[in-house]
């Protein structure tokens, strides 16, 4: 983005038509363009993600290869921090939006928006109304669901389990979509059609956890963009405590305490490694572990909320405008705490029974083919990002952060290590961070400025991006096993 | 080593019986053991642990090793080994990273012998060394393998994978000292127990997780390993570089792969997801597997043979919560189910013919091939005459070539080429395509033309016609009812015969009461119907005398035909009840009840479409003067069609179904929805069933498919984009979707362009420039192969109507094909 400085001289080279110079021009202008709001995040200041001239190169490259818009979108902008993820998620992404598949092309849009409405994340609505728009959808489509054929809104009962509650996924719901008749799905469709949600109900994830801005798109051309609506617009969210946060941020490294924060946690980590070989807890306290972890995001956000919103609109009964729920139904469903359904007792997914690795990846790849591999390298690629640093400090091994992370974000969805102590979460993940992370995988679009700065305050902006790649596969991994789970099962 | 088989002699001497059998676990079983005895198997899971004793008729439960009131997580195994020396001693990984010693011997409840707590994540795999009594192994998936002496309170050694997670650790069963592991990220490492610092050997086997493996047990350095790309491969580790012997390919991914006993090229193997078969391979026979146990109803998670010298019992374990005991010979064969022989055509007509060397051998003097034959061409394998199969494996492959200077196929790229299937009305279409078949000399074709104009093209029916379009629908609802029902469940039971038989007549009665509105009594015309169908009948016998070569064939090729739509049982005796029984007037009254008259239907059906010139024509124009909606000539088109898919002239029954389109499209589509809806999954290579394959290759996309391969395969490129695009049928309109991306490289670096095709991002240049207007050509680009100048097409085109040379101005005289 900061290519502006040799495009001048770059433009003399051109050996162009007057309109395609125009064309160029066009893109460019929205390439180049210094914004005047505040660049492609809410939350992360412009300059820290400007990038050295070499990621940028390989950033554009990226677009240019995989982008389905062929333009630098915020999303991208943000995540090309860290370019080596930022391949294989272009990769997986356009392979699922553009490559050989069972869906054709405007439903794949049309699945796209349906799962970010179930965010109310009018950033990848709008995104994606474009681009099925371009594919040759149907204008009428995008009236709503009622508009839309049977077929497609079928998809709609399993894209709100999968969005709020995925244990509820059984294969009586599998059974129903694919068994003969009209509007029935076939197997490879219904995968490409889960993996697509899943990936958008992360992605919504990752949009309200970084602030993405809404893209400054002159072309509102079409009826069906939504105009950001004070009420989830993520820069009015992330706004209501500018002020008071630019102060914050700008004071940042002086403060003393969240320095000491910084080292209390590493020295917990350093603890936590060495202890591991002569502490060993008991079998039964393993498992209270868990549960009490479960319990406890329990509480994490409604004793939070208190504090963080005093607004009632983020109260369960939001208001949500008009705009988007015309793609869903029953826009009140969302997440229930896993921990709290006493009566009913679903059991702990164990993760051992059936791992991306040995299941999922088997039953994906084999009914969309290579889409597995795709989002197995993803898997791994975030899960093993690491530059190991930690804010000042260098050469740290962030594999335990990381585990814990992407353990927690499972926890809250009822997925269960058995070889992992959930212990670690409690020491290394502090309260703030967990409310963070609660929102953000569940109900990201309550996410404000203010989570976003109150954790980890002297870690780098990339370093958050990073987490939030963490929680988005995290968040993808553990819709995808329950579904994929509840497809097995249906198949036996 | 000596002291091993001084041990399995001595165990080899008594004789195992028992029989194919299994039992009910309480919950599902994660993997199995068994003893050294033979007589007892462990079952190891997340909620299980128990051992059962082998005996003749059942298993019997003879200890459950899970005690305690509060179960902990020590006691959730992923895997379990019993060791091969010692039948007191055992050892579980379990899921929290424990590995678990227990001794049978002890006298208390709780058998738990030795805690090991050093993984950090989940063991997936333990194993005892196969002589020494005190050495375990495990394999966990933090990435490290820990080598214990039982005699000690931790490990003796660690060593270290450098990547990621174990899946699998195999001690050599010959070499003293080596022990493969394989990992997730498709290598397998050799060590030596006595050096942890680095692995001897490693090498990527797999592309993904390698799940097992297993030593041969008698070839020093045979390895197989199983991976998540579902293939079980053959390593020789005794060359320098490990060397694949063999691949067997399967369908799913590979969880466990174990060899079979005193077979030297035998391994049997389960998969970890979708599949629940145990498979018994011959390695160098990768296509089809030697043995398969179908007992299962989840996926089998553990194998064990049960003797290590007896190549005939197989144990198994499962997340159906069952253990089975499978016997060698109970297990069923796929090879003999599977076809032997293989025919094709080429396209000009020439026969390949691959077969069992002896059947061809001994009948190739009596066949009846008119056309020119070539020396057959024999492939032999290299046959190991130890092996009971060695003579299926051989075959033979001869090609047949038809008579020399025959232009045969010439008529079907002329018909392809001429044939107008869309964009007129439906009269000129016809007339047009019978003019074309006419020109060509296939009068049958062009009247079956003329006959379809006739039927469809009628004025005057719209008001009847859509009155029973209507009720046709509901009729053709009810088929497709009866039809999936059929596919359900594929007993030739009579009833379904006949309740479908009867469906068919009430949506014809249905369509003839209603017809009553038209000018005619429904009685009348149905009488009429009724009495053409004797004349038809009786000129076919006339027919028959004349021109056998044609209709010789009509008794095996239509009628089979007609039943394979409904069931391929009845349609014999139908035909011949009608024969005997004269049409008479109490025969239509209750005819809705009766299956007479759908089989007199058939018969109709079936005889239309041969005596063309001059018996059917007559009928129809009888019907059509009687004003019957075109509606009630579908099951006729519809079996015209059969008809000639049948024949083999796709061609001809994909242009009528793209001609008539929706007109007769429902008809057809019975019994396309019922295949081509089902969420397919990739077909078994085997064990296909016959009647599902035959329900699909009778479906309009079948017909689909092989006129657009045909065309295809004749370069008619243009005809069979045409006919993919008309095609009514979802799957084949989508072949036109897949793989559209059309890769541009810029013309001045060579590099590819990814965002836009015509201008180059790299050396920001436009690729591709019209020499005419001087513009970048976004859309088409011809240019001339001798100057490489071009442009727009359009441009091009104007330019040269004015001048021969090229417009850049180059002076060459361009060509333009």
């Amino acid at each position: 983005m900061n290519r502006g400085g040799s495009s001048p001289s770059a433009a003399a080279n051109y050996l162009l038509c007057t309109n395609c110079r125009k064309v160029l021009r066009k893109d460019k202008r929205i390439r180049v363009s210094q914004p005047l709001t505040r660049g492609p995040s809410a939350f992360i200041p412009e300059k820290e993600v400007v990038q050295a001239n070499t990621v940028v190169e390989r950033t554009n490259f990226l677009v240019e290869e995989y982008s389905t818009s062929g333009r630098l979108d915020n999303i991208t902008q943000v995540m090309s921090l860290h370019t080596q993820y930022l391949e294989s998620f272009l990769r997986s992404q356009f392979y699922m939006l553009r490559m050989d598949g069972p869906l054709p092309l405007p439903y794949r849009h049309y699945i796209a928006i349906m799962a970010a409405a179930r965010h109310q994340c009018s950033y990848l609505i709008n995104m994606h109304v474009d681009e099925f728009l371009k594919t040759g959808g149907i204008a009428e489509w995008l009236n709503g669901l009622e508009y839309v054929p049977q077929r497609l809104k079928n998809l709609n009962e399993i894209n709100k389990l999968l969005a709020h509650r995925p244990w509820l996924i059984t294969k009586e719901h599998i059974q129903k979509l694919v068994k003969t008749g009209e509007n029935n799905w076939s197997l490879p469709e219904l995968v490409h059609a889960v993996v697509l949600l899943a990936h958008y109900h992360a992605l919504a994830s990752f949009v309200f956890g970084s602030g993405i801005n809404p893209e400054r798109d002159p072309e509102i051309s079409n009826g069906f963009r939504l105009i950001s609506v004070n009420n989830f617009c993520v820069c009015d969210l992330a706004n209501d405590n500018n002020i008071e946060n630019a102060s914050l941020s700008g004071s940042n490294f002086g403060i003393v305490d969240s320095l000491s924060e910084l080292e209390a946690l590493m020295e917990r980590m350093k603890r936590l490694q060495e202890e591991r070989e002569d502490e060993e807890a008991t079998q039964e306290e393993m498992s209270t572990r868990f549960e009490k972890e479960k319990k406890e995001s329990l509480f994490v956000v409604s004793g939070d909320t208190f504090h963080s919103f005093p607004h009632s609109e983020f109260e369960d009964d939001m208001i949500i405008t008009s705009d988007v729920s015309r793609y869903i139904e029953d826009p009140g469903f969302g997440y229930e705490d896993f921990a709290r359904r006493g009566e009913e007792h679903l059991p702990t997914f164990r993760a051992q029974d059936y791992t991306w690795e040995n299941h999922g990846f088997s039953l994906v790849n084999r009914l969309y083919s290579d889409i597995g591999h795709l989002l197995d390298e993803k898997f791994r690629m975030v899960y093993n990002l690491t530059y190991n640093t930690m804010a000042t400090h260098e050469d740290v091994d962030t594999t335990m952060l990381r585990r814990a992370l992407f353990n927690y974000v499972h926890c809250m969805f009822g997925i269960r290590y058995d070889d992992y102590d959930y212990g670690e979460v409690n020491q290394l993940l502090e309260r703030s961070l967990k409310v963070y992370i609660k929102t953000v995988t569940c109900y990201p679009e309550r996410t404000t400025k203010r989570m976003y700065d109150s954790y980890w305050r002297q870690f780098k902006h990339s370093e958050k991006v990073h987490v939030n790649l963490l929680l988005m596969e995290a968040r993808m991994q553990a819709e995808l096993l329950y579904a994929l789970r509840a497809i097995t099962r249906h198949l036996t | 080593m000596e002291k091993m088989s001084r041990v399995t002699t001595a165990l080899g001497g008594s004789v195992l019986t028992g029989r194919t059998m299994h039992c009910h676990l309480d919950a599902p079983a994660n993997a199995i053991s068994v003893c050294r005895d033979a007589a007892q198997v462990v079952v190891a899971g997340r909620s299980i642990f128990k051992i059962y004793a082998i005996e003749e008729e059942q298993f019997v439960e003879k200890l459950n090793l899970r005690v305690g009131r509060k179960p902990s997580l020590n006691l959730s195994c992923a895997d379990v080994v019993w060791h091969q020396m010692d039948e007191n001693l055992l050892a579980t990984a379990a899921t929290n990273g424990v590995v678990v010693t227990w001794n049978l011997g002890r006298p208390s409840r709780n058998k738990q012998d030795q805690l090991f707590t050093e993984h950090k994540r989940t063991v997936n795999k333990v194993c005892f060394h196969p002589t020494e009594a005190h050495v375990l192994l495990s394999g966990s998936q933090d990435g490290f393998m820990k080598c214990f002496d039982l005699r000690r309170k931790d490990s003796v050694s660690t060593f270290s994978g450098q990547s990621e997670s174990v899946r699998d650790v195999q001690f050599s069963i010959r070499d003293y000292f080596t022990f493969a592991s394989t990992f997730e990220n498709g290598n397998v490492q050799l060590w030596d127990i006595r050096r942890p610092d680095r692995c001897e050997r490693m090498f990527t086997a797999h592309n993904g997780p390698v799940f097992c493996c297993d030593w041969h047990p008698e070839d020093r350095g045979w390895l197989a390993t199983g991976g998540r790309d579902k293939m079980v491969k053959v390593w020789d580790m005794t060359t320098h570089r490990a060397k694949e012997m063999h691949c067997v390919q399967t369908i799913a991914s590979v969880a466990r792969v174990k060899w079979r006993p005193e077979c030297r090229h035998h391994l049997a193997t389960c998969s970890m997801m979708v599949d629940h078969n145990i498979y018994v391979w011959d390695v160098r026979r990768p296509f089809v597997p030697a043995a398969m146990f179908e007992e299962h109803r989840d996926v089998t998670t553990g194998i064990a043979w049960r003797h290590p010298h007896d190549p005939s019992f197989l144990l198994s374990g499962s997340k159906d919560s069952s253990l089975c005991q499978h016997l060698f010979r109970d297990a069923s064969q796929p090879v003999e189910r599977a076809n032997p022989e293989g025919l094709c055509y080429g396209l000009f007509g020439d026969l390949a013919f691959a077969a069992k060397e002896s059947l061809v051998a001994a009948e190739s003097g009596r066949k009846p091939y008119t056309g020119d034959r070539r020396h057959p061409i024999f492939f032999k394998r290299k046959l190991d005459p130890a092996e009971p199969f060695a003579g299926l494996a051989s075959s033979a492959l001869s090609v047949f070539e038809t008579e020399p200077g025959g232009s045969a196929m010439r008529w079907f790229v002329d018909t392809a080429e001429r044939y107008a299937l869309a964009g007129r009305p439906l009269a000129e279409l016809c007339d047009h395509n019978a003019k074309v078949a006419r020109e060509l000399g296939r009068n049958q074709v062009a009247q079956t033309w003329t006959m379809l104009r006739t039927i469809y093209c009628s004025p005057g029916l719209l008001p009847t016609a859509n009155l029973s379009h209507s009720v046709g629908k509901g009729g053709s609802c009810g088929l497709q009812l009866m039809n999936s029902f059929n596919l359900k469940d594929m007993a030739p039971g009579l009833g379904s015969e006949t309740r479908l038989d009867r469906s068919k007549g009430d949506a014809r009665s249905d369509t003839v009461l209603l017809d009553s509105s038209a000018t005619l009594i429904t009685n009348e015309d149905n009488e009429e119907t009724e009495g053409s169908d004797v004349p038809a009948d009786y000129l076919l016998g006339d027919v028959e005398g004349e021109d056998d070569e044609l209709y010789l064939l009509d008794p095996e090729h239509t009628h089979p035909e007609e039943p394979e739509c409904v069931l391929p049982q009845e349609a014999f005796p139908l035909r011949h009840e009608i024969v005997d029984t004269p049409p008479g007037p109490e025969h239509l009254q209750d005819k809705a009840d009766s299956p007479h008259v759908s089989g007199s239907e058939a018969d109709v059906a079936s005889l239309a479409p041969m005596d063309s010139s001059f018996s059917l024509l007559s009928v129809s124009h009888a019907l059509y003067d009687s004003r019957l909606p075109p509606d009630f000539f579908s099951v006729l088109v519809r079996d015209m069609l059969h008809f000639y898919a049948e024949q083999g002239d796709v061609q001809m029954a994909v242009s009528v179904l793209i001609v008539l389109g929706e007109r007769v499209r429902k008809d057809i589509d019975e019994q396309t929805q019922v295949c081509g809806g089902r969420g397919r999954l990739p077909l078994k290579r085997f064990a296909l069933h016959p009647d599902s394959d035959r329900q699909a290759l009778l479906s309009q996309e079948h017909w689909y498919t092989s006129y657009i391969d045909l065309l295809q395969r004749f370069r008619l490129w243009n005809v069979s984009n045409e006919v993919v695009k008309l095609s009514t049928s979802r799957a084949v309109s989508c072949l036109n979707q897949a793989s559209t991306t059309l890769h541009v490289n810029c013309s001045h670096c060579k590099r590819p362009m990814s965002s836009r095709g015509w201008v180059c991002d790299r050396c920001h240049r436009c690729a591709s420039m019209c020499a005419v207007c001087h513009h970048v050509v976004k859309g088409l680009f011809v240019w001339c192969q001798g100057c490489s100048h071009g442009g727009h097409l359009q441009h091009i085109m104007k330019w040269l109507e004015g001048s021969s040379h090229c417009p850049a101005g180059c002076g060459h005289l361009c060509e333009y094909s």
